[in-house]
Order: C-alpha cells, then sequence, then structure tokens
C-alpha cells in the first residue's frame, strides 16, 4: 500500500491569494538578507587570503562589522525567514486547509521590522558584537529588540501552525497525521522548546542591560543561555530542509519514500534528544567532565537520526533512477533529473553534507576540541552543512517555491544549474581551506588579512583556498539571486496547481505502536524532561545572576 | 527491505559507539582531558571586575614562576587586547600550569600545535597544564572575538 505524504493528495488545493502574498513576502525578506549576508561574506573569505576589500563596502568599516552582518543575515534572518514561509504553507498544503491569515499578517511584519531595527544597529557600527553576541560585549539596544522580534516571529508562526493541526485533529478524528504536517510541526516544537535559552538571554538579561536597567552582564550564565540554543538552532535551519528531502524530493526525482515511520522516528530523536548545546563550551573552564563527556554522548546520538535520513532519502533517491531506467551499484544515480535545477542544487547540498557531517563529528568528539576549539575548522565545517547543505538547499526549493507563489515561470533553468555547480565546487574549496588551516591552528572570527604576527606553515595555502572558494560561491550565490529577479520581475506568467510532494511506500498505520508516534505532547515532556536534567543544575548555581562584567564598547 | 533499515541503524549506532569509546579511552587512558576548573574571581557588589582581578591573588602578581624542578606556573591576564605577561621562556621539558583570567571581556587562550586551548570568561579562573617537549618559538593567541583589535592579541612561548 502506499499513501501520500499530504491529506487529500487529490483534492483541490488553493493557497488563498492572503496566505500566497505573505509567505512570498516573508521568503523574499529572508532572501534580501542573504544577498546582504553573502556580499559580506565575500570580503570574509578574501581576508584570509590577506586581501581586504572593507573599505570599498558602503556602511562596513571594519572586518568584524562585516562578519557580525555576515553571521546576522545569513544565520538567523535568512534561515528563520525561509523557515517561517516555506513551513507554513508546507503545513497548509498536508492539510488542506487555510492558516490563520491575522496571525500570518503578525509573523511577517514582527519579522520585517526586527530585520529592519537590527540591520540598523548593525549598519550604524554600534552593533559589531558577531552573531553570537557575549556578553560584556554590548551592542546598541535596537539590535537586541530587533533579534527579540524575529525570534518572536518565528513564535507567533508557531502558534499559527499548532491551532491548524489541532483544528484539522478536531474536524478528522481517528486519522493520521500526514507526514509534511507532522515534520512541519515536530520542526517547530524543536525550535520553540531550543529557543527558551537565546530568547530568555535576550529579553531579560541583554535588552535590559543595554538600555541600563541592570547593574551588569553575567557573562557565563549568557554564554550557557546562548548555546543552550545555539546548538539546536543548526537543526531549526535543517528541519525544513529535511522536508523537503524527506516529502518533496522523492516525487521530484520520480521516486518514493520508502518508510512513513522511520521518517517520524527521525524527526522525534531530533526533538528529544535537543539540549546538547554544551559541546560548543568544551573548553569552558567552569563546566565539569562529566556534563562534557554526556553532552558528547548525546551529541553523538543526535547524529542517529541524520544517518536514518542519509538512509532514507538515498533510497528514495534511488527508486527514482531506477524507474528512469538506471541500472547497476551505481547508475541509477545518472539518470536522475539533473536537468532540473531545483533536484541538481539540493543533491549538491546533499552531498557537501557528507564531509559537513563527518566534521561536525570531530567537534563533537569531546577532547578533540582541543585541536580544533575556535580554529577555522569550525567554519570549514558549517559552511558545509548550514552553508551548503541548508542553504544551497534552500536555493534549490526556491526555484521551484518562488514560481509556485509567483504564478511564474522560472528564468533561466540552464543558468540555476551552473548556480549550483559554482556554489557546490566553491564551497568544497573553500571548506577545504578553513579545515586545513583551522588544524594548523588558524582561529576563525579574526582578520587575518591585519596579524601583525608572521603566519605559521600552512596558514598561508589555507588562506588562498579559502579565498578563492569563497570567491566561487560568491559568482554562485550572485547567480543565485539573478536567476531570482528575473523570474520574479519578469517570468512567464504560469499557474502552478500545486507543490511536490512524495508517496511513502510503506504507509502510516493506524493500528499497533505507530499512532503513539502522533501523540506529540508525550515526546514534548519527555524532551523538557532531558532539557532539566541537562541544565537544571547549572541554572541552579547561576540563579539569581551574578552580574560581575561592565559593558564593552570598543568595536 | 526494513531489514535492510535495521541493518544499516545497527552499523550506524555501532560506529558511533566505537568512536565514543575511542574519545573515551583517550580522555582517561591517555589522559588527554578538557579543561575544567571551578574557581572564580570574588567581585564584591559595586566593584570593578578589574580591580577585582588586580586583587585576588595570584593575579595580583602576573608572571611566570619556577614551582619545582621542570615546574612552572604562569599567570595571565587577558585583557582588551593584550596577555600580561605575553612572552614565556621556558627550557624544553618544562611542564607549565597556565592560570588566566579576564579583566574586561570573553578572551581565548589558544597555542597552536600544543593542547593548551581554553576560554578566558570574565569571572573564572581557567587552568590548563602542558608540557613543552619540543624546542621552539610557539605562538600565542586569543581565539574568541574581542573587539575592534582582537587579531593584535597575541604572545608566544619560547622553548630553548
Amino acid at each position: 500500500m502506499s499513501a501520500a505524504v499530504v491529506f487529500e493528495p487529490n483534492g483541490k488545493f488553493e493557497l488563498p491569494n492572503t496566505h500566497r502574498r505573505l509567505i512570498a513576502y516573508t521568503i523574499y525578506v529572508g532572501l534580501v538578507a542573504l544577498a546582504f549576508g553573502v556580499t559580506n561574506g565575500l570580503a570574509q573569505a578574501l581576508n584570509y587570503a590577506h586581501i581586504d576589500i572593507f573599505k570599498y563596502y558602503p556602511g562596513m568599516r571594519t572586518y568584524y562589522q562585516g562578519l557580525t552582518a555576515h553571521g546576522v543575515f545569513n544565520a538567523i534572518i535568512f534561515t528563520f525567514a525561509f523557515a517561517n514561509g516555506f513551513v507554513s504553507l508546507a503545513l497548509s498544503r498536508a492539510l488542506n486547509r487555510p492558516l490563520s491569515t491575522a496571525l500570518l499578517h503578525a509573523a511577517f511584519w514582527s519579522l520585517a521590522v526586527g530585520t529592519v531595527l537590527t540591520a540598523g544597529s548593525i549598519f550604524s557600527g554600534k552593533s559589531s558584537v558577531l552573531y553570537t553576541f557575549y556578553a560584556p560585549l554590548q551592542a546598541h539596544w535596537t539590535f537586541y529588540l530587533g533579534l527579540a522580534l524575529v525570534v518572536i516571529s518565528t513564535w507567533i508562526t508557531s502558534v499559527n501552525l499548532f491551532v491548524s493541526l489541532h483544528r484539522w485533529r478536531k474536524e478528522h478524528p481517528g486519522e493520521r497525521v500526514p507526514l509534511m504536517a507532522f515534520m512541519a510541526v515536530v520542526t517547530y516544537i524543536f525550535w520553540d522548546i531550543s529557543s527558551l535559552g537565546v530568547g530568555t538571554e535576550d529579553v531579560f538579561l541583554l535588552l535590559p542591560w543595554s538600555l541600563g536597567l541592570l547593574p551588569g552582564a553575567a557573562p557565563m550564565l549568557s554564554r550557557t543561555l546562548f548555546w543552550y540554543t545555539g546548538h539546536p538552532i543548526v537543526y531549526y535551519w535543517l528541519l525544513p530542509v529535511y522536508i523537503s528531502w524527506y516529502t518533496m524530493i522523492p516525487r521530484q526525482v520520480g521516486g518514493a519514500l520508502f518508510s512513513d515511520a522511520i521518517a517520524r522516528i527521525a524527526f522525534l530523536l531530533f526533538l528529544c534528544i535537543l539540549p546538547v548545546g554544551m559541546h560548543h563550551q568544551y573548553v569552558d573552564p567552569e563546566l565539569s567532565h562529566g556534563i562534557k563527556f554526556v553532552t558528547a554522548v548525546l551529541t553523538f546520538a543526535l547524529f542517529m537520526p541524520s544517518l536514518l535520513t542519509a538512509f532514507s532519502v538515498m533510497y528514495a533517491l534511488e527508486i527514482g533512477g531506477r524507474r528512469a531506467g538506471g541500472r547497476g551499484l551505481l547508475g541509477w544515480f545518472f539518470k536522475l533529473p539533473w536537468s532540473d535545477p531545483s533536484v541538481t542544487a539540493q543533491i549538491l547540498a546533499m552531498l557537501t553534507f557528507l564531509p559537513g557531517g563527518i566534521t561536525g563529528l570531530m567537534n563533537a568528539s569531546y577532547n578533540m576540541n582541543l585541536e580544533i576549539h575556535n580554529t577555522s575548522f569550525v567554519p570549514g565545517h558549517f559552511h558545509l552543512t548550514v552553508g551548503s547543505a541548508v542553504a544551497l538547499s534552500i536555493m534549490g526549493i526556491c526555484y521551484w517555491l518562488v514560481p509556485f507563489l509567483e504564478g511564474k515561470r522560472l528564468w533561466g533553468r540552464k543558468l540555476a544549474i551552473a548556480q549550483a555547480y559554482f556554489y557546490f565546487v566553491g564551497v568544497l574549496i573553500f571548506a577545504r581551506g578553513l579545515i586545513s588551516g583551522g588544524l594548523a591552528g588558524m582561529p576563525r572570527r579574526t582578520a587575518i588579512s591585519l596579524i601583525p604576527y608572521a603566519e605559521p606553515a600552512g596558514w598561508r595555502l589555507a588562506g588562498i583556498l579559502t579565498g578563492i572558494g569563497g570567491a566561487l560561491m560568491f559568482i554562485g550565490g550572485a547567480l543565485f539571486f539573478v536567476v531570482m529577479a528575473m523570474t520574479v520581475l519578469f517570468g512567464e506568467k504560469q499557474t502552478v496547481a500545486d507543490i511536490p510532494f512524495a508517496e511513502t511506500i510503506e504507509e502510516p498505520l493506524r493500528e499497533g505502536w505507530q499512532p503513539s508516534l502522533d501523540r506529540l505532547a508525550y515526546w514534548t515532556a519527555l524532551s523538557l524532561l532531558l532539557v532539566v536534567v541537562m541544565y537544571g543544575p547549572f541554572l541552579a548555581t547561576h540563579l539569581p545572576p551574578k552580574f560581575v562584567a561592565q559593558p564593552f564598547q570598543a568595536f | 527491505m526494513a531489514v535492510y533499515e535495521k541493518i544499516f541503524a545497527a552499523i550506524s549506532a555501532a560506529v558511533l559507539v566505537l568512536l565514543l569509546i575511542a574519545v573515551g579511552y583517550a580522555a582517561i587512558g591517555l589522559g588527554i582531558n578538557l579543561p575544567s576548573h571551578r574557581e572564580v574571581i570574588p567581585v564584591k557588589p559595586g566593584q570593578n571586575l578589574a580591580s577585582a582581578v588586580l586583587e585576588t591573588p595570584p593575579f595580583n602578581t602576573p608572571g611566570l614562576r619556577q614551582i619545582a624542578k621542570n615546574k612552572y606556573e604562569a599567570v595571565v591576564i587577558a585583557s582588551a587586547w593584550s596577555f600580561l605577561p605575553s612572552e614565556f621562556d621556558l627550557p624544553a621539558g618544562a611542564e607549565v600550569t597556565f592560570r588566566v583570567t579576564s579583566a574586561d571581556v570573553t578572551h581565548g587562550f589558544f597555542i597552536p600545535g600544543t593542547r593548551v586551548n581554553t576560554m578566558v570568561i570574565p569571572g573564572q579562573i581557567s587552568v590548563i597544564t602542558y608540557r613543552f617537549d619540543k624546542p621552539g618559538t610557539y605562538l600565542l593567541i586569543c581565539h574568541e572575538y574581542c573587539g575592534l583589535l582582537h587579531h593584535t592579541m597575541a604572545g608566544k612561548v619560547v622553548v630553548k
């Protein structure tokens, strides 16, 4: 038996025009942020090759101001905006019912106003605190207020998703939640729990402090709250892409998803193994060896759902390739629809996730962190994950999503395919540079083009590769924006009736243990329990906060 | 097919467990462990962190001193944008315990090519011990962003 990942696959799906516009504008806020972020990214990459082009950037005065813009625009605004828009659409289609228009409006305006405030404070030069904003580095209060609004927009989106699912369940008692809706909702439950850390830090510690209402900063508490969110945030970047890989890509390649249950289990594993942020604090003095090792074990456990995903998605691709006539062990791979830019970009993105995942395990490997903590190995790793597995996938998704939302044909299909290859080759060279530099001790978040000491062996080649790779990535990024802008402005009119959604070969069962996968309240409680176990002892010793540090604004 | 899924999941889990065992052996068997130290700088209400650091022994007398044969203690204050002191001369084979704290923002204390890699967080004391067997000049850098001139915050360890 097979079943679709959405409810009423043959029913008429009509996205209300208000939804269509708001979802499109939400995603465009993200794409504009990405354009700023990528432009700064070029200067970051060239910096490693000892080329300082910041002086030519309007509004940007220093490397660190540019790095703040790069991190905030790419890792926060772009990803959050895309998730809000794309996951809302996925849920609406999966349940075949409209969302609350008022909440879509509220989420959009919260995001837009927050983005403008944060961007303004970064461009003013008063908030060059990077996207980790470690107190007692103190940004302008509009930076913290803006980011709070951006996070609030994700919470408003959550409410919209949860209310819609609740109503659908009331209307359809006894039905299994469609897989695409399940993934959409789990993504946002996961993020709501994850965002409590940075939300608390921003609203209760940093914003009042920047307004002069608190006597000082609590650096250890602040950074621990930040990293509590700062690791799970990467899965909030990733899970919307997994929705595409699991429930859309199989259809786009003419394959099918094998198992509904395994897909749900993978998402629930993410939800239930959430508090792993302390692996960013392996070399913090205060935390004990015990909690650090337990964090390592949990982080390794959290690798399991991604391995399950690799299996499911590869198998779905293989089904597609074999249906298209592919033979032998690998012949199916070359029979995939490589002429579809949406597919090409996402498969190339999946390939970069392989070295991305392996380098992530190295970061998580407890004492191996002594070798690589805060070296350029780390950005080398995460440009293979968020910087391509996520970013290049989102570009691939946009190749069908923007035409769907605009009712227009994609402009420049061949250019879009070239774009994906430029980006893919670029990120591999770029990451090779940063990773080798990191192993030779090259620090991250450092204006390498301005260092006063002689470069140790290995940094020069690493820096040059980083610069070359980054320039290729920039070309890939720029081509993406050309294709998007031309599609929106000059694309031929063409109505696309529906979004791509896959079928599962092993359908969701209504009997046995499988329906318990849908009991999200229980899984949420389990997730919160582990959070309390991992973070309760730390909070007990750090609350009430000890405000020991004075604000610092020399940037 | 469900069989293949189970085999794949079992192999995946086994690889992860083996890697964790290797990491655990390196930590306990080989003694390659992460820094962990709970000492803090006592800051009185209303007191400036920098003045609290300068009043707290041993940070009232930063510097390198010998504490036994081939054993040294280096007391270091990190502040934007320098280490005090920033140069350490040592004989080959010297085992040094670095005690580092910050007088202002979060800094890093990193000597590439060694296992000396720790965060320096305001209000806390970082302790890390390493034996310099190979003669040479080692670079010491701050590897956490600490403001406009972060990239200039460096020092060296000269082992003869």
